[in-house]
């Protein structure tokens, strides 16, 4: 085969893939276009009550509340962390901690609040502060970028902050710093990345937190603290480092409070919640809740707390830090005011005239931002929008009917009370549906684009398969199904940039590829085709297909119709619902029956006897072949591992009474010494397990033998990326404060080990990829240099005699010894490990990836892993067998 | 003969059928709140009693193996208790595979081990009226052409459709329907029954069907 028609085929193939994936993705991931606009002062969205001369200096939109706020953000603060029950007599390691929380709501019920703050998914960190800071929904697409931030492009709360001159100041999560570059007056960032850190970023804000309070330099002060986040993810909440860690926080807000003035709103949030083992992400209960608390030194609150605290979504916070401050509310805010915040010290009338006003600002921005949308975007349904247009309009309608009537009144007629209030119900109502609307466009598909990608990448599978079948075939191949389809696919994607470009409509790029991609599926099959009667003819000598009895061809469809059926139930379950929710079961079962149906089979065909001989055929008995022992050992050990694997499952959001399994939490988790020995020393012995079985097999098979490069690799890098896999384990697993001295020797150690462990796995790949060849070949033929030193004249002394007859006999002697040892073999050359070439690069390959994962997983796991390997293991050598005996 | 046979075949079958079905609707008489889902191991039991002892009596009456020998009463008692050794035995197994295929491991053992019972007796129960404790025998009959009177050909598509039952009725329960059926194990035990049943009224249909092709072997 030539080089270059293969790896343009490949190519083409991947790019079938992608396209397919692609168009796939483009339908099912949520996007949502950014609008560039940004909010200022001088919008006309000022009420009538307040017309721009009565506003004090410094305030926009409405009159600031407070000059001075501290919003601080303890990372995965779920909203159980912070409720305090003391009727409970024996609280969980993360309950009835933030007792100063508890204390300021009892103790100042006008002062302080706590409130259930509802995340919108998805609930990672840099998602969460893009929805706290620009009031809107990031989308699933963002996720990805999770671990790259980059600056926030929208208006935001932090950029209105600044255009209108306040000082921020920020201290914690260095995400915030790839977020809002250069936004802060200053700032001290502290490194989020490394999860089992609890402490460095806690500590670093602490350090600098009352200082700068005391200083005054400042307007907003930002502190996000990742402590609590850190410990969930290394401990789990239910842990006492999580007491620890929540006792701290609850020190610090206290000794906080003390330092603030009466001008000064605080803010305690929680970004997210956390799930029973610390993870978050999704949009499980858990994950979702998060807690709210606040506070002000000057009374904010017209009533008492309600009696369960309210439930409001985190968009909320945007617009109401925005008017207390004084600054205009970001552009693409969705999000509606917590109007209990403006209700100030006056009787109640005028505590809803206020409110209304906040509201009335609210809705006007909401629905510019929505107009404005709805001109860039097409998503948002127009008749939607036209009833939110008309609920909007007939709210400030009346709005400014009321004000009139009210204006100049001193005494408010009962009847205008319920009016106000119905009033304030409908902006409420109006806000609440915008929200809701965008929240249901921003979350729909594109059905025709997944179908799409989905047929292409189906059809892509079925090209593989095809291909596969012809792959052994001439020239003529090449020029019919991979020229031909190439010219298709590029005239098409010509003709569709031609068409975009005379009707002058944007140009999708991914659409053309798709298109083109199937073009020139399209042609491939044309072609394959065109070509295939021409085969069945060639193919001939056969007995044609008319003569083989239906019976027959009916019995051979069946026997291949069921595990094409398993196979194809496998693909469709992916598109119901519950078998995706049970696809851990379902996967096994399958697995289980695919096998026992290969055994069944070959049961069925009289592969596993013993051929009949007359004396069986007498006796109507049969017995078992020796060998079919081994393949039923392997088929019940597959069976056996593939149900212990299911002891590691994970649980989906979908199932709240789910419990995941215990090896899944992290040894740092375990607050028993010896049990946390024990598993650590059993892991560790499961790795180098792992290891050792991959060598022999290697060795086994004469792989082990050269000395190229990949070989020592595996022979020498193998061991020490174990070493230093089980290192890492040992130093992340250990308690805190159990170490003492050796603490800052750990905190090089947990970053050093993964480093080593990418580097020698990375290497191990490259020296793969560069030759993968682990043959090594041996040459015993007789070298064919020159038995005697050169003719060099006529010997001129007896000591060149003396030179050369010692040399003749020497090598007649060896040539005879080796005839002798070898019989009548010839020498020959000898390759070992030339017949798993292929799979042993696979395999060293596939445990370079599996080091690596391991590593991102919890210590447990190892033997999932190990069980992963010995299924693979098996599966193959019952596949093996199988063919063996199905073939004689 | 044949024609005989297949009709007597057919007999036996449609009384298994209906002990199957009286199973489900008699108990209901004497026992208040008897339903097959709601007190489902109970109807397990009783279904596997009766059709393992009509099974035997239909055994005893019609003899389908007849053996040449005559055999002592000191042999046939360790035939019967073979038997019932055997029977045990692919009780555990039946219960060990159910497991392997994913079923719980500790919790609801006794649902899983009636089943196994349930399913041993629509398939083992069966080979051992039909074949005796003969091992060599059972592996002779499930294997292509192997088969050597109806009675055989009989077990062979009872015992495939009773497991292909139990096996379909394992795909429901994913789903979220909220059913009372989907609860394990009721819809495999379920799946099983129909699929024993099936078998019995297929049997000797397909018998008749092929009568033409199937040229046992005498012995």
């Amino acid at each position: 085969m030539q080089r270059w028609p293969v790896l343009l085929f490949l190519a083409w193939v991947c790019f079938l893939f992608f396209a397919g994936i692609g168009l796939f993705m483009s339908g099912f991931l949520l996007t949502r276009i950014e609008l560039a606009s940004s909010s200022s002062c001088s919008d006309p969205l000022v009420p009538p009550p307040w017309e721009r001369q009565s506003l004090p200096p410094g305030s926009c939109w409405a009159p600031q509340r407070f000059s001075k706020a501290v919003l601080v953000i303890i990372d995965a603060l779920r909203f159980e962390f912070a409720r305090f029950n003391p009727a409970k007599a024996s609280p969980l390691p993360y309950e009835n901690k933030l007792s100063f929380l508890h204390h300021l709501a009892t103790s100042q019920p006008r002062h302080a609040r706590l409130y259930r703050f509802r995340a919108d998914p998805p609930t990672a960190t840099m998602q969460r502060i893009k929805g706290l800071t620009t009031g809107s929904l990031p989308t699933f697409i963002d996720v990805g970028s999770n671990f790259a931030t980059y600056a926030i492009q929208e208006d935001n709360l932090l950029a209105q902050l600044v255009q209108n001159g306040r000082r921020v100041v920020f201290m914690g999560d260095d995400t915030w710093e790839g977020l809002f570059p250069k936004k802060f007056f200053r700032s001290y960032f502290f490194p989020s990345f490394n999860v089992k850190d609890l402490h460095t970023v806690d500590n670093g804000i602490l350090q600098h937190l009352y200082p700068t309070v005391d200083s005054g330099e400042w307007d907003v002060l930002i502190a996000h603290f990742l402590g609590v986040d850190h410990c969930g993810h290394k401990h789990g909440p239910d842990h006492p480092e999580m007491t620890k860690k929540l006792t701290q926080m609850n020190e610090m807000l206290r000794s906080l409070v003390d330092h603030l003035g009466n001008d000064t709103l605080l803010l305690v949030a929680g970004d997210h919640g956390m799930t029973e083992t610390g993870d978050h992400g999704g949009d499980s209960e858990k994950e979702v809740n998060a807690a709210l608390f606040v506070y002000s030194k000057t009374a904010l609150f017209g009533a008492g707390p309600p009696e369960e605290p309210e439930a409001i979504p985190q968009v909320n916070l945007v617009p109401t830090v925005a008017l207390l401050l004084g600054v205009p509310i970001p552009y693409s805010n969705i999000g509606e005011v917590m109007a209990e915040l403006f209700s100030g010290d006056g009787d109640t009338v005028s505590a809803a005239l206020q409110q209304l006003s906040v509201y009335h600002i609210n809705a006007k921005q909401v629905d510019r931002f929505l107009h404005s949308y709805s001109l860039v975007a097409q998503d948002l349904p127009a008749e939607q929008l036209q009833r939110l247009q008309e609920l909007f309009s007939s709210a400030v309608e009346e709005h400014s009917q009321l004000l009139a009537q009210v204006q100049g009144v001193t005494l408010v007629p009962p009847e205008l009370e319920s009016r106000l209030g119905s009033l304030i119900g409908r902006f409420q109502l109006y806000l609440r549906e915008a929200r809701a609307v965008c929240t249901q466009s921003w979350a729909r598909f594109h059905p025709l684009r997944m179908v799409g990608g989905c047929t292409l990448i189906a059809a892509s599978c079925l090209l593989c398969y095809v291909a596969s079948e012809l792959a052994a075939a001439s020239d003529s191949f090449y020029r019919s199904c991979l020229l031909y389809p190439l010219l298709w696919g590029s005239v098409v994607a010509v003709l569709l940039g031609l068409a975009r470009v005379f009707t002058q409509e944007g140009l999708d790029l991914l659409l053309v590829l798709s298109w083109a991609a199937a073009a020139s599926q399209l042609g491939f099959f044309w072609h394959w085709w065109g070509r295939h009667p021409k085969r069945a003819r060639l193919a001939g000598s056969q007995p044609p297909l008319a003569s083989v009895g239906l019976r027959q061809r009916l019995r051979a469809w069946l026997g291949l119709a069921f595990p094409m059926g398993i196979l194809l139930f496998r693909c469709g379950a992916m598109f119901s619902d519950s078998f995706v929710v049970a696809e851990a079961r379902v996967a096994p079962f399958l697995l289980a029956s695919l096998v026992m149906l290969l055994v069944g089979k070959l049961h069925w065909d009289g592969r596993l006897t013993v051929p009949e001989g007359p004396k069986q055929q007498l006796l109507g008995f049969s017995s078992y072949r020796r060998e079919i022992w081994y393949l039923l050992c392997l088929v019940a050990m597959l069976l056996v591992c593939v149900r212990l694997s299911g002891f590691f499952h994970q649980c989906r959001e979908e199932i709240p009474q789910c419990r995941p399994s215990l090896f899944l939490s992290p040894l740092a988790s375990l607050r028993n010494t010896r049990a946390k020995n024990l598993f650590y020393l059993l892991c560790v012995a499961l790795l180098a397990g792992l290891v050792y079985a991959v060598r022999s097999w290697l060795r086994h098979y004469g792989n082990l033998n050269s000395s190229d490069p990949l070989v020592l690799f595996v022979r020498w890098g193998f061991p020490l990326v174990v070493l230093c896999i089980a290192c890492y384990w040992a130093v992340a697993s250990s308690a805190d404060d159990s170490l003492g001295k050796l603490q800052e020797l750990v905190q090089v150690a947990v970053v050093a080990f993964p480093w080593a462990v990418y580097g020698l796995a990375s290497v191990g790949l490259l020296l793969l990829l560069c030759n993968p060849m682990t043959v090594f070949a041996k040459d015993t033929r007789e070298s064919a240099g020159s038995i005697v030193t050169p003719y060099l004249g006529v010997p001129s002394s007896e000591v060149d005699f003396l030179h050369v007859i010692p040399q003749i006999y020497k090598r007649m002697q060896e040539s005879q010894k080796s005839r002798l040892e070898q019989g009548s073999c010839k020498a020959t050359v000898a390759a070992y490990g030339l017949g798993s070439v292929y799979s042993a690069a696979l395999v060293i390959a596939l445990t370079l990836l599996g080091f690596l994962l391991m590593l991102l997983h919890s210590e447990r796991l190892s033997l999932a892993f190990l069980l992963l390997f010995l299924e693979a293991f098996m599966l193959l050598h019952i596949h093996t067998r199988a063919r063996d005996l199905a073939g004689d | 003969m044949k024609e005989a046979e297949i009709r007597r075949l057919l007999a036996a079958n449609l009384l298994c059928v209906f002990s199957v079905i009286l199973t489900a609707v008699v108990p209901a008489f004497f026992w208040d709140g008897f339903t097959v889902l709601g007190t489902h191991l109970a109807w397990l039991c009783v279904c596997s009693v009766c059709v393992s002892t009509l099974n035997i009596i239909l055994h005893l009456v019609l003899k389908p193996n007849l053996s040449p020998k005559r055999s002592s009463f000191a042999q046939k008692i360790s035939r019967f208790l073979k038997c019932c050794i055997y029977f045990f035995m692919s009780c555990i197994l039946f219960h060990a595979i159910i497991v392997l295929y994913g079923a719980p491991l500790v919790e609801s053992v006794t649902e899983t081990f009636l089943f196994a019972v349930l399913l041993s007796t629509f398939t083992t129960l069966q080979c051992l009226c039909v074949l005796g404790p003969n091992i060599q025998a059972w592996i002779r009959v499930f294997s292509k052409n192997g088969a050597m009177s109806i009675w055989e050909s009989s077990l062979q598509i009872t015992t495939m459709c009773s497991i292909l039952g139990a096996w379909f009725g394992a795909f429901p329960i994913p789903l979220d329907w909220d059913r009372p059926w989907q609860v394990w194990p009721i819809s495999c035990s379920l799946g099983a029954t129909f699929g024993y049943v099936a078998g019995l009224i297929i049997a000797p249909l397909w018998i008749h069907w092929n009568r033409k092709q199937l040229t046992y072997k005498s012995r």
